[in-house]
């Protein structure tokens, strides 16, 4: 047990500086969900209980665009398809019952999924709910403080926020290219992504990233 | 529409979260298997960063975030903190366009 509250104490420790980054991320979110006349309630809402921030700011992008709302379901969930991997890979590494598996699975987050790999294939998860669990908290304080003062702070984009969100996944990805095999898998992704962004509904694109994964882990 | 948003987005979220983890149980996998997992991370983000910081739409841009991702991502590879990255991140995104 004591091992446990280590563990837990070191990801909260090693969750701090994506914390203090996910405050800003998530001060733009509830600015921009704001701008797309949610009302703050639904704003702070959304965060605590979504709680994933590619999928917020893709759906409401969508509905702030006059889009649909099947269509911004779906761009959550194609943004979001990216945990079904992280899930399958932290698996092996969670103890317990069916319901007590899908409630640790709640945890994955980018930032505490790839810091809790302990690098050897299995994840330690306590870590991964301490790093997790501090995130939380700055990204329920972030989203509340830019829903309630995102008047006075006014159009998100001359304050610069829409480059905040992919400066927290560079960050993200940088500590994972540790070897050509992964700068070169990282490569082949943006481009299939990119090549894909003219024709292929939001959230597509990145999906379809993980075909440089299943190719490169072949070579 | 917004709650509905909210709800139905929260409910597939956590739908998500839970298929790996409910579904294989605790179950090895094989190393093949477990080596695409390995490289899926660096794939999605790099397809999430760069979707990220030149699409607007479906049309590829180069712009003010653009100029302000890059210049974090150069700060990050000599070192520096990821909220030191996003600060300078807005901040030169917000210099460009405001000259």
């Amino acid at each position: 047990m004591t091992d446990a509250r280590a563990s837990f104490r070191a990801g909260l420790r090693a969750g701090v500086p994506y914390a203090a980054a996910g405050f800003l991320l998530s001060l733009s979110f509830g600015v921009l969900a704001r701008h797309a006349d949610f009302s703050s309630a639904a704003a702070i809402v959304m965060s605590a209980i979504v709680f994933a921030g590619s999928a917020q700011f893709a759906a409401v992008s969508i509905i702030a665009a006059g889009g649909g709302l099947g269509a911004a379901v779906a761009a959550a969930a194609l943004m979001n398809s990216r945990f079904l991997p992280m899930g399958i890979a932290l698996a092996p590494s969670l103890p317990g019952g069916p319901l007590k598996r899908a409630a640790q699975g709640q945890t994955v987050v980018d930032a505490s999924w790839a810091m809790a790999n302990r690098g050897d294939g299995t994840y330690d998860r306590w870590f991964l709910f301490g790093a997790t669990a501090i995130q939380y908290a700055t990204w329920f304080a972030g989203t509340a403080t830019g829903a309630l003062a995102g008047n006075v702070l006014g159009n998100p984009d001359r304050l610069g926020l829409d480059a905040i969100f992919p400066t927290f996944f560079l960050a993200l990805l940088i500590a994972e290219l540790r070897d050509r095999r992964s700068r070169g898998v990282a490569a082949a992704g943006a481009l299939i992504a990119l090549a894909l962004v003219p024709f292929a509904p939001v959230g597509i694109p990145v999906l379809a990233a993980s075909a440089a994964a299943i190719v490169g882990a072949r070579l | 529409m917004r709650w509905e948003l909210v709800g139905l987005c929260a409910v597939v979220t956590a739908a998500i979260k839970a298929a790996g983890p409910v579904a294989l149980g605790g179950r090895r996998l094989p190393s093949s298997f477990t080596r695409t997992i390995a490289l899926l991370a660096p794939a999605l983000l790099a397809a999430l960063v760069c979707v990220s910081a030149l699409a607007d739409g479906r049309h590829v841009t180069v712009g003010a975030d653009t100029a302000g991702v890059a210049t974090a991502g150069a700060a990050l590879l000599r070192g520096a903190s990821v909220l030191v990255a996003v600060v300078i991140a807005a901040v030169v995104t917000a210099a460009m366009r405001a000259i």
